[in-house]
């Protein structure tokens, strides 16, 4: 009877998990599984939108990797972006979280005022103020000029432009200071006390104590950063001119698929592009994950005690 | 001692530095959308000599008869309708995910744990292609029906956290009470998950507003066009652009998200903080 009672109460509940779970499952299997899969068998045709897909085989992926100087380029114009702007970031971050951490007055203040950046910084406005920031005659150049550098615009020239908008992106490093500052507070003060008996200057606590408690934050922000600034798209198209120009010196990955795709209407091609995206994406994480053990430090794990 | 206090002076003017240095080009988007167009690029200082309404005038006008007035509209109606389908369904998946007991739970959890860290770009292609068939390009429907179908998934895992901190002897003594399940996830979870409802909702509305790409790919009728859309129409990248009213419109553009950000300011901050959102 009890039995019974409980396996009609499972079944009640299962049923219910289902019904909740409806939009998300329709979801996952009607824009995200079977996209994926869609994309993946995409890339082994020629398809136009307009026609039905050829299959074609590998050829993308052969056309790609052995004829493609474009995707050399962009993703190699890709990787600067993020393993230039992430790292960066992240040591602004860091460097103003500690700045700001120790009981300083006004932080509320100072907290808003730096993540400001943050929220206005994906807009489309923000990336045209910039154009105007690094222009010939910006801001930027206004202010070397008072140290009597005359500099180029940043803009119009194809070696440069990339540093303008690495320099967009490290300037919303609010957000990950943010989340230091929380991680900051986690870090028990008593360390630095019985660090201080000992003998340990500030820089040897820095390295010691403040940089290993803060790993698991650091590694969380350092798997969202190369995520996220792998897919970067607004600043590109909207500081360059659209089509990756100055000389494709804005031609970022995901521009360079989005051409593809819905401007040459290519649109197998653009699939191989994004599988291969997803490849590379996965594949930092991984690493990042792998190599986390020998360098993120988790205070509760049996090693702490 | 004497040292200490004049350490700190230091310390707060280097703040407020690099704060001032960082809000300056927020300052030269604001500032020169008052001035009289000849003047923005000629007049290095931020505060106008000579301050006109021009720019918004003109910049409000448009593009082709449509005025920016409708690309608000059009921009706010996206936002907030894809605001309330995140919230809504992705609260009914996380309360499944943090407290109902079914069957292949652990499969369904680790595949959403996946589609976090899938880009967007590998989807795109298809999905473009179904809302092709279906005839939606150029509706709302691509950019909001996603968040019907709780795809941000990303905030599924923000709520099951939180809820998984709400105590269950709550929903127990509901159950005894004789609530149902449905009842619980009403009267129970959905008041005490208000705050991660509204982290969940600005980061919303923000991704929403921004999120240029989707809308270009999606929308070519300038009468759906949405702000974004709108200033990028303004804009000429060869640089014969009304300077005015472009800037004058960018500014606009961001009055809705600082004004979302400063009303729900002790949400978002904390939300980021526990969170790790953006």
């Amino acid at each position: 009877m009890r039995a019974s009672r409980r396996s009609s109460l499972a079944r009640e509940q299962n049923l219910t998990a289902y019904l909740f779970l409806t939009p998300w499952l329709i979801g996952l299997i009607v824009l995200t599984a079977g996209p994926m899969l869609g994309s993946l068998y995409l890339s082994l045709t020629k398809y136009d939108l307009f026609s039905a897909p050829k299959w074609i085989g590998l050829e993308n992926y052969v056309q790609i990797f052995t004829n493609d100087s474009t995707f050399t380029s962009s993703l190699m114009l890709t990787f600067k972006y993020v393993f230039l702007s992430v790292p960066l970031r992240l040591a602004f971050a860091l460097a103003v979280a500690m700045a700001l951490n120790k009981g300083i007055r006004a932080l509320g203040i100072y907290r808003t005022v730096y993540y400001i950046p943050s929220l206005l910084g994906g807009s489309v406005a923000i990336a045209i103020v910039w154009r105007q920031v690094f222009d010939g005659n910006g801001i930027v150049n206004g202010f070397l000029s008072w140290f009597g550098i005359e500099g180029p615009s940043w803009i119009a020239h194809p070696d440069y432009i990339i540093y303008s908008i690495i320099s967009l992106s490290v300037w919303q490093f609010g957000s990950a200071m943010v989340i230091f500052l929380a991680g900051l507070k986690q870090v028990p003060g008593e360390l630095y006390e019985a660090s201080a008996i000992d003998g340990a200057g500030k820089g040897r606590q820095f390295l010691s104590i403040t940089l290993p408690m803060l790993t698991p934050v650091i590694f969380f922000n350092l798997i969202m950063g190369i995520i996220n600034s792998f897919q970067a798209f607004t600043p590109a198209f909207v500081i360059g001119d659209g089509r990756g120009g100055p000389l494709d010196a804005t031609m970022f990955y995901t521009l360079y698929l989005y051409l593809k795709g819905f401007s040459f209407f290519d649109m197998g091609y653009s699939a191989a592009l994004a599988w291969i995206m997803l490849l590379i994406i996965g594949l930092f994480t991984a690493i990042v994950f792998i190599t986390s053990k020998y360098w993120v430090f988790y205070g509760d794990s049996k090693e702490g005690k | 001692m004497a040292a200490k206090p004049f350490a700190q002076l230091v310390k707060h003017l280097f703040i407020i530095g690099l704060g001032l240095l960082m809000m300056y080009p927020i300052f030269w988007l604001i500032s020169s959308s008052f001035k009289p167009n000849q003047f923005i690029f000629s007049e290095p200082g931020l505060w106008p000599t000579q301050v006109t309404l021009d720019n918004y005038i003109n910049g409000w006008r448009g593009l082709q008869g449509i005025t920016f007035g409708t690309f608000f509209l059009n921009s706010a109606f996206i936002s907030i309708m894809s605001v309330l389908g995140n919230i809504i369904t992705c609260s009914l998946a996380a309360f499944a995910f943090g407290r109902l007991r079914f069957k292949l739970s652990k499969l369904w959890f680790a595949l959403m744990l996946v589609t976090i860290m899938l880009p967007y770009h590998v989807t795109l292609i298809p999905q473009y292609i179904i809302f092709n068939e279906l005839d939606w390009v150029n509706t709302y429907l691509p950019l909001i029906l996603p968040k019907w179908l709780a795809t941000d998934s990303f905030f599924i895992l923000l709520m099951v956290q939180f809820i998984r901190g709400i105590p269950r002897e709550l929903d127990e003594s509901a159950t005894i009470d004789g609530c149902s399940q449905r009842q619980i996830y009403s009267r129970i979870i959905l008041p005490l998950l208000v705050p991660a409802l509204i982290t969940a909702a600005i980061f919303t509305f923000i991704w929403t507003w921004d999120d240029f790409f989707s809308q270009m790919i999606y929308i070519s009728d300038i009468k759906l066009f949405t702000v974004q859309l709108g200033i990028r129409s303004l804009f000429d990248p060869s640089g014969s652009s009304d300077w005015g009213a472009l800037l004058a419109m960018s500014a606009l553009s961001l009055m809705p998200i600082t004004v979302v950000f400063f009303t729900f300011q002790r949400y978002f901050l904390e939300g980021i903080a526990t969170t790790g959102l953006k």
